[in-house]
């Protein structure tokens, strides 16, 4: 077929990128090493010091000393930078792509100013256990997103020690049963009910608080079945841990329904609020009667992925389950912030210290610079994103959107490529690498795909129209490939640092290598190759 | 008339009226609440958030930001001693340089092909980590040190099928916190008592604990206390009678001077990566390591990500993948190994960066210059009238404890005295660890002179006095 990428459109249609990406063929560090380099100094030893105490290392006992050699790369400092500098180029970034195609991640801008002011000698060089006085302004920030937070949810009071998300749900469930514990209903209440649209976590980490794990489907008109919730609950009924919208973008309309049948069960209502970012200033989980919700603050609130973290979650509960929080807590006392550790109920540390306290100040920005008004302005915006990319999307022969035909979606869609991929063959993952060919992120969804061949788009407020134009024209191209040369999409990709990678060793015990030292041993081949 | 005009936001493109209009005209819309026909009104905020007026422009926004944190006083300000979890070792310029590059830092979860630099960024620092562990697998990092301890008793309680984990009393105390929590739906813990002169493991009572119910016995070293554990040998080898793991926490910083524990014997090794080029961040630069043998009841029990190395079509060229994903509760929710998702990754490359610019001799030398910079201090502070350091009879890396109970004063009242020398003096250990009377946690690391370390004798000697 022809190469449509030669055609350059100068009346405003999104062009196709002529994409290469960076391809270094950049060796493994180890291969890189060469005897005797040094990569940084450390401070040397003062003659004081040597003198009063001679060699302390050599005198370990023998046990604690080292004799396996460490055989780390010895590199000179510009050949470690040039290395990453190499590998950084191999990454794409939501700086470099119009990275809608994660879906439920919520991938938007990090301002730079929060990423500047995160790095300040302020935060960076404070430890954690340095007397309150000397950390006020950190306790003041970390105070205050508490109080927005609060304001956002409807909820009475939130820990932000939480590692992420999924910490942030482990956490909920650890409540739940901490609640019902001290109520006495230990070993009664065993479970937890989940929508199978809501993220994997809120099954996982129910099942590792250990609770046996209900989950509901969607009901003929593709919301969740509230009959099915009504016939799930019971005397051992600890909570419901549920994602709203859930990550098919669909509101459940009757969500205030299913907190009053889980409630007059007995049961504790968790709001995972994950996908939060089109509902902000619109609902919240105080309203809809939740005991417990968490946001990501990387998602959400801006601060960055970091290539799978750090992000952070933040917890938020009623009043009534406030003692259980993770501990300590920031506290206010009129004339100074202190951190409140006397809280004998809670659940205990969940992270090391306070948390990630740098996306916590980021977050606190972000808000301070949208305030009230540009919060909902992200929410609005994000939803107008979402449903002018679904029209777009629908427009594609070979895509729909499974559940409520017909209605709005919130932040995000789940589409499914069931029809093209029947008349093709072509498969929604094999979509996503054709499409890493014109410079862009593609995700299907997480498992199991309910929605036959799917891909989940979420166009946060980041994106402008012109960049949800440019990835439709993508994907429609890719699509009439797929119709007109399939091949083309099933060998992709062609633009990428990587050709198909062999997929069999990653599940076979005798040549997965998780390690180069590990890979060396599996194909015998010498340590410097 | 300007205050009428809708605000346009820097970071919303489509916050431009005359687009919203057009976009809104494209999908057959009136308004953006055209979209929220599922939110029902019930549950719709009637008025706007209470939120504190916004700084729309950076300027105000950095000054108003920069005003609260001026409020702070640093570790650059003030000479720390303080550690107990979170250190102030060097971070080289290099590694800030790597963790503020856009492609690593605001990308997520890309797959190898858009992703490359990723995988192989974290394939590598799991293999430098390998080298230093002296093991074959390390995952991705999780949370924290936290996370990695909790996890790895986990995994050795599903590896052994048993329900009953020896925790050494030594262990910091939020580690023990978290295991509490997150082993609590299937484990029991049960502390082990330490020798209160060594600070080391009673081997009497691991002896006397220990059985073919447990799954594992978890100690750290160096201890939370600061003292180096010399029987790891010994204590393995009991595990290993009865059937049991060994778990060990270790501060990776310290592996270039002291042996990997499966040296000794451990089966899983865990810990926290923040020493390893992560600025303190008021606790905000944790990330969790764990680490076993390459074998498959032990790497079927990750709940974290693996990443491997495998070949493509093209000869020689290097691709990466998921290791066993369908244990993952990413690829089986609830029927997953416990639970994964964001953690720590960027932390994780940023140690590998770290690794890398250190080398063999650079990890040698620092943590032999750790060692004798404590040594040192210990050796000083203990000729200050009532004071002792260390506590324990015993090796230690680069923490100690100092007891003051011959001074007649308090922990709290000397450290808010040192606060007037601009000095953070250690953690207090009184109300964890009242067993140890009046004592403190002191750290040293390569960042202190000893200029440094004199000003803290000097300081001290005048306080207590």
């Amino acid at each position: 077929m022809q190469n449509i990428t030669e055609k350059r459109y100068t009346d405003g249609r999104p062009n196709l990128r002529r994409f290469h990406q960076a391809k270094w063929d950049e060796p493994i560090i180890f291969e890189l090493s060469n005897p005797g380099e040094r990569g940084i100094l450390p401070p040397a030893v003062e003659d004081g010091i040597r003198d009063a105490v001679g060699n302390v290392a050599s005198a370990l006992p023998d046990m604690l000393r080292r004799k396996t050699p460490l055989d780390l790369p010895e590199m000179a400092q510009p050949q470690v930078v040039r290395h990453y500098m190499r590998l950084s180029q191999e990454n794409l970034g939501l700086d470099l792509n119009i990275d809608i195609g994660q879906g439920t991640c919520t991938m938007k801008y990090s301002p730079k100013i929060n990423e500047q002011l995160a790095r300040t000698p302020q935060i960076t060089e404070l430890h954690p256990l340095q007397p309150e006085e000397t950390v006020q302004g950190i306790l003041e920030i970390m105070y205050k997103f508490e109080q927005i937070l609060k304001e956002i949810s409807g909820l009475d009071r939130f820990s932000l020690q939480l590692g992420a998300g999924s910490a942030a749900i482990y956490a909920a469930a650890s409540i739940i049963r901490a609640y019902h514990a001290a109520r006495g209903d230990t070993g009664q209440r065993d479970e937890i009910i989940t929508t199978i649209f809501s993220h994997p976590s809120d099954a996982a980490c129910a099942k590792t608080a250990g609770f046996n794990v209900i989950t509901l489907y969607p009901d003929d008109d593709g919301y969740p079945d509230l009959n099915a919730l009504k016939e799930a609950v019971s005397e051992r009924t600890a909570g419901l841990m549920t994602a709203n919208p859930e990550d098919t973008g669909i509101f459940n309309p009757r969500i205030a329904k299913f907190v009053d049948v889980v409630h007059k069960a007995g049961g504790l209502c968790f709001y995972d609020q994950a996908n939060a970012n089109g509902v902000l200033g619109i609902t919240r989980a105080r309203e809809a009667g939740f005991d417990l919700c968490h946001f990501n603050l990387h998602k959400t609130f801006s601060t960055p992925h970091g290539c799978g973290g750090p992000g952070a979650g933040a917890l938020g509960v009623i009043e009534a389950l406030s003692p259980f929080l993770p501990t300590p807590l920031v506290a206010y006392a009129g004339n100074r912030y202190y951190l409140d550790h006397n809280r004998p109920q809670s659940i205990g540390k969940v992270r090391a210290f306070y948390g990630v306290v740098p996306a916590v100040l980021k977050a606190y920005a972000w808000v301070m610079s949208l305030g009230a008004e540009g919060l909902k302005e992200v929410s609005k915006t994000a939803v107008l994103n979402n449903n002018y990319l679904l029209k777009k999307m629908l427009e594609i022969p070979g895509v729909s959107a499974p559940y409520a035909k017909g209605k709005r979606r919130i932040e995000q869609v789940r589409y499914s490529w069931e029809k093209l991929c029947k008349e093709t063959g072509v498969h929604s993952e094999e979509i996503g690498l054709r499409a890493a060919d014109f410079g862009v992120h593609y995700w299907t969804s997480h498992h199991p795909f309910i929605v036959p061949e799917p891909c989940t788009l979420e166009p946060t407020e980041s994106f402008s129209k012109a960049d949800l134009d440019e990835y439709v024209e993508i994907l429609k191209h890719v699509a009439h490939e797929a119709y007109t040369d399939s091949d083309r999409v099933k060998t992709a990709p062609h633009n990428s640092t990587v050709h198909r990678t062999d997929q069999a060793p990653f599940d076979d015990p005798s040549q997965w290598a998780i390690t180069w030292r590990a890979y060396l041993k599996k194909t015998e081949r010498d340590k410097k190759g | 008339m300007s205050e009428n005009r809708a605000i346009v936001y820097p970071y919303i493109p489509n916050s431009v009226p005359r687009v919203k209009q057009e976009m809104l005209k494209g999908v057959g819309a009136r308004s953006e609440e055209d979209f929220y026909e599922d939110v029902p009104e019930a549950l719709r905020l009637k008025k706007p958030l209470n939120l504190p007026e916004s700084l729309l422009s950076e300027c105000a926004l950095k000054r108003h930001v920069e005003g609260i944190l001026s409020r702070n006083r640093t570790c650059q300000e003030c000479l720390s001693f303080l550690g107990a979890g979170c250190y102030q070792h060097h971070v080289p310029a290099v590694c800030d340089e790597i963790n503020q590059r856009s492609e690593f830092l605001t990308a997520y979860a890309g797959e190898p092909y858009d992703d490359h630099g990723r995988f192989q960024a974290l394939f590598e620092y799991a293999s430098m980590m390998g080298e230093l562990l002296n093991m074959d697998v390390v995952n991705v990092p999780t949370y924290d040190g936290l996370q990695a301890a909790a996890t790895s008793v986990r995994m050795a309680a599903r590896i052994t099928g048993r329900q009953e984990a020896l925790i050494v009393k030594t262990i910091h105390p939020a580690v023990l916190s978290k295991i509490r929590d997150y082993c609590a739906p299937n484990l029991q813990i049960r502390l082990l008592d330490y020798d209160a002169k060594t600070g080391q493991i009673d081997l009497s009572a691991l002896q006397a604990a220990i059985s073919s119910k447990t799954a594992a016995v978890y100690f750290e070293n160096p201890s939370h206390l600061g003292s180096l554990e010399a029987q790891g040998d010994e204590i393995a080898e009991i595990i290993h009678d009865h059937g049991g793991i060994c778990v060990v926490g270790v501060d990776p910083i310290s592996l270039g001077v002291m042996a990997p524990p499966v040296d000794y014997g451990a089966d899983i090794v865990c810990g926290d990566i923040q020493s390893l080029g992560m600025h303190m961040q008021f606790g905000g630069g944790h990330a969790g390591f764990i680490a076993t043998r390459d074998e498959e009841k032990y790497v079927m029990e990750y709940p974290s990500r693996l990443f491997g190395i495998a070949p493509t079509s093209v000869e020689g060229e290097y691709g990466f993948g998921d290791v066993a994903y369908e244990r993952t509760s990413f690829a089986e929710r609830e029927e997953g190994k416990e639970f994964v998702g964001t953690a720590s990754a960027l932390w994780g490359i940023t140690a590998g960066v770290y690794l890398a610019l250190m080398g063999p001799q650079g990890m040698q030398e620092l943590g032999e210059g750790v060692m004798q910079r404590a040594k040192y201090l210990m050796a000083k502070l203990s000729k200050i009238d009532g004071v002792k350091a260390p506590i324990f009879a015993a090796p230690h890396f680069k923490e100690f404890g100092v007891n003051f109970d011959g001074t007649g004063k308090a922990v709290a009242e000397i450290n808010a005295a040192l606060l007037n020398y601009k000095i953070f003096g250690g953690k207090s250990l009184t109300s964890e660890f009242p067993e140890l009377g009046e004592s403190a946690l002191y750290c040293v690391t390569e960042v202190h002179t000893k200029a440094d370390l004199d000003r803290l004798v000097d300081a001290l000697t005048e306080v207590v006095s």
